[in-house]
């Protein structure tokens, strides 16, 4: 055993990226639901937009195009299920869970001739003079982009939800859906907004999988991290700041449990791979979360 | 006509299978309470939605201060002036006062501004209301209050009014009304539309009642009866519910010191309840929705198991009996919620009228259900009740809250209980079906049987009690003899005027 081989600093700094794609995945459900939807098809949406991200940057050589076609790629996905939840009014739960089966099948179909080749290179921003901060530099100032937008996206969400009008009525369609209707706002197209921006973000995180994490497509790539997205969303209270937490606390604890297990920690390799979810969802539990919106997966058909 | 405010001119709206509005005109003066009458399935419903812009009528024109009107969704409804307060309040209960009042409107100020608003207006008409506390906390009265000011910060020319006292104590409607006075006075228009016969002839002007879509007649409602408006409605002489005068007899139910906790984070707990029901009496118990009808409904049924002792039927304790031992007793319970309590929706009639007849009809042998006498059961309650389906095989959703209700109920007597226990009895339901549901429950007391009704239509309770009690916050008030009870005295024993200008109450 060998704990002095871990850097707290690289550690931290780690975590920080381990968290983001769950952590993207997560902001973009958790406005989903906060509508009222419950989309099941996180997972499918994540791996299709790892594909196609890793598609478009191989093709034009740019990962910035790469993470444009993730969420473009994730936003189609979620446009199915969105006709289908919102105007076929199909049954929610089975609708995310095949979506979540497509999206793993496509993503194979378009993966195949892709196996094993490497992504171009994501570069970091270096904030000049700050990244050389002892510490804080390296852990705030020097990630790559789609690390900061993460953040950016859980304030904007934030401030989307609490302190926009438009954020005040996506929480009441989510709320009461006939209420809303009543007063005269449009529940489909709103719900609709927010399946495709769900998509999007559920893209974009599998996308930082396929193209910065592993670089290389791999069948599979996503490894449940959309079902993990799915119950942090939960745990969390349908909240944008404890879900950054929750997402945190997973990516901290799953590099944590991978950094002792390189170091030989005499604890068996299964219980630290089951760590990060026992510990996350502990945490979460114990916080105890808030109330489900009132119409979260309750099909809308205005009878008039 | 310069004093019009609102034309309709022959306004229909045909949905498939059913003329909801047909050729309807009328019209509605600046400054007048304008009462909209009309049987459930009349119309009235399809009508305010064609004037809030929810539904658009097929043929006729609406003339607004003697424009055209032709609103396309609620929002231009609500930029001309028309606001309404919902029957089925339209609010969000995970969100607060100040949020729900901003979604009602159009250009809503920024958060902090508007709470100032709020109570300025809530002081101005005498609705109490704190801008900062959560809708779902709030009582049924706060939250109409909340729908009210709502409407009112918008100026509105036209208030439509959906049954806004069904869920209020008569001393909370006093305030509603002088509200609305103060609001007529000052030029507001109001469309009021309620099946409380007595409320509307102490509060509108003119009146036009529906049927079955179309306009039957105009009336001033000051100087006509209520029966005569009754009559209108129904089109047809209105059966009055008779009570014949009995001894009652034997005590069957006796309830002795019955206190449970409240079964869940927003119920109530029970306290200290006693009382006794004679064979052949009317208990009813009335309150404002909350104070632990369910629960007392739920202690009696036997779907919330009390101490033994606290509940005998005939001497026998049953407060350990499930429902089914409690039905197989004599005990059946009729509980409010229609869809998804008192009936299973999504099942046929034949399956809803087997669930709780099983037993005490004997619809099931040696394990097996016995359908051909199930379904002829489920005819019976049909014919006897006069319940308006094609026939046992419909889902309960099929029907309309009325016919459901008279199925509900007619389940209950037809297996002629011992003591039958009915919440809300007739909820929703128009005035011919109800005087049919409680002539019925008036004539299962008169063949003995000893009957609860809890309800919170207090015309209802004095039409059909022999004696009369209060619940409040749990607590049931001693009996007293229903007749000779004023409403004024009724509502002291309702617990007055929930956090209302007292002022106002006592003057």
């Amino acid at each position: 055993m060998d704990l002095s081989a871990i850097n707290p600093v690289l550690l931290i700094a780690a975590l920080i990226a381990a968290s983001t794609p769950i952590l993207l995945a997560g902001i973009g459900e958790l406005v989903v639901e906060r509508a009222g939807v419950l989309n099941l098809g996180v997972e499918g949406m994540m791996i299709t937009g790892a594909i196609c991200g890793f598609i478009a940057a191989h093709a034009t050589g740019s990962a910035s195009v790469g993470f444009l076609g993730a969420a473009v790629g994730g936003a189609g996905l979620a446009l199915i299920f969105a006709v289908l939840s919102q105007y076929l009014l199909t049954n929610q739960v089975p609708t995310g869970l095949g979506l979540t089966l497509f999206g793993l099948g496509l993503s194979s179909l378009l993966g195949q001739d892709y196996a094993g080749i490497k992504a171009p290179t994501v570069s970091k921003i270096d904030v000049p003079l700050l990244s050389d901060i002892p510490v804080l530099g390296p852990i705030l100032f020097n990630q790559d982009p789609i690390v900061y937008l993460g953040i950016g996206m859980t304030v904007a969400v934030w401030w989307f939800l609490y302190r926009s009008r438009r954020g005040l009525i996506l929480r009441a369609v989510g709320e009461n859906h006939e209420a809303a209707h009543a007063l005269g706002y449009k529940v489909r197209l709103i719900r609709v907004g927010a399946i495709v921006f769900g998509g999007a973000c559920a893209g974009l995180g599998g996308s930082y999988l396929s193209l910065v994490r592993v670089p290389i497509w791999t069948d599979g790539i996503t490894a449940g991290y959309g079902w993990i997205a799915l119950a942090i969303v939960v745990f969390a209270g349908w909240r944008p700041y404890r879900l950054m937490l929750g997402a945190y606390l997973f990516g901290g604890v799953t590099v944590l449990q991978l950094n002792l297990q390189a170091a030989n920690v005499p604890i068996p390799a299964e219980y630290l791979s089951m760590s990060p979810y026992v510990a996350t969802i502990l945490v979460l539990v114990l916080m105890s979360s808030g109330r489900a919106p009132g119409s979260l997966g309750r099909a809308f058909h205005a009878s008039t | 006509m310069t004093s019009t405010l609102l034309e309709l001119d022959g306004l229909t709206k045909t949905y498939p299978g059913v003329v909801a509005n047909d050729d309807v005109s009328f019209a509605i003066r600046k400054g007048e309470v304008h009462a909209l009458l009309g049987e459930n399935g009349a119309g009235k419903s399809t009508l305010v939605k064609s004037i809030y812009g929810l539904v658009k009528p097929d043929r006729g024109t609406m003339t607004l201060d003697g424009k055209p009107y032709e609103p396309a969704e609620p929002r231009q409804a609500r930029a001309a002036g028309i606001a309404m307060v919902f029957q089925h309040f339209s609010l969000f209960d995970a969100l607060n006062v100040a949020e729900n009042i901003a979604l009602g409107m159009e250009n809503p100020p920024a958060l902090r501004d508007l709470a100032k608003r709020i109570r300025d207006v809530s002081e101005q008409y005498g609705l109490p209301l704190d801008p900062s506390r959560v809708v779902g906390d709030l009582s049924a009265g706060e939250r109409q209050r909340v729908e009210i000011i709502r409407c009112l910060l918008q100026d509105p020319k036209l208030l439509i009014m959906d049954e806004p006292t069904s869920v209020l104590t008569p001393q909370e409607v006093h305030i509603l009304f002088e509200t609305l006075r103060l609001l007529r006075s000052e030029g507001t228009s109001i469309l009021y539309i309620s099946h409380k016969l007595e409320e509307i002839r102490s509060l509108c002007e003119h009146a036009t009642i529906l049927r079955l879509g179309k306009v039957v007649g105009t009336c001033d409602p000051r100087a006509t009866s209520a029966r005569d408006m009754a009559e209108m409605m129904v089109g047809a002489t209105l059966h009055v519910p008779e009570k014949a005068d009995a001894a009652a007899g034997e005590v069957v139910l006796s309830i002795k010191s019955l206190s449970a906790p409240a079964p869940h984070q927003f119920g109530t707990a029970l306290r200290d309840i006693s009382i006794d029901v004679r064979a052949g009496e009317v208990l009813g118990i009335g309150g404002v929705a909350g104070n632990g009808q369910d629960e007392l409904v739920a202690a009696l049924s036997g779907e919330m198991r009390t101490r033994t002792g606290t509940i005998s039927l005939n001497g026998t304790p049953i407060g350990r009996m499930g429902p089914n031992e409690r039905r197989a007793a004599g005990l059946s319970a009729a509980p409010e919620e229609r869809n998804g309590h008192a009936a299973a929706p999504d099942m046929s009639l034949t399956e809803n009228a087997l669930m709780t007849g099983a037993v005490p009809m004997g619809l099931v042998e040696r394990g097996f259900l016995r359908w051909a006498k199930a379904r002829s059961f489920a005819e019976d309650i049909i014919k006897t009740f006069d319940v308006r389906t094609p026939g046992p095989q419909n889902a309960g959703r099929s029907l309309s809250g009325g016919n459901l209700q008279k199925f509900v109920i007619g389940r209950e007597i037809l297996q002629r209980p011992k003591v039958l226990v009915v919440n809300q009895p007739t909820w929703g339901v128009d005035a011919a079906a109800a005087a049919s549901i409680r002539q019925a429950i008036l004539d299962l007391a008169a063949d003995g049987a000893a009957v609860v009704v809890i309800s919170q239509d207090l015309d209802e309770l004095m039409e059909i009690s022999d004696r009369f009690s209060a619940l409040n916050e749990g607590r049931l008030s001693a009996p007293r003899p229903a007749r000779g009870l004023t409403v004024e005295q009724i509502g002291l024993l309702l617990g007055g005027a929930h956090d209302m200008e007292v002022a106002h109450v006592e003057a």
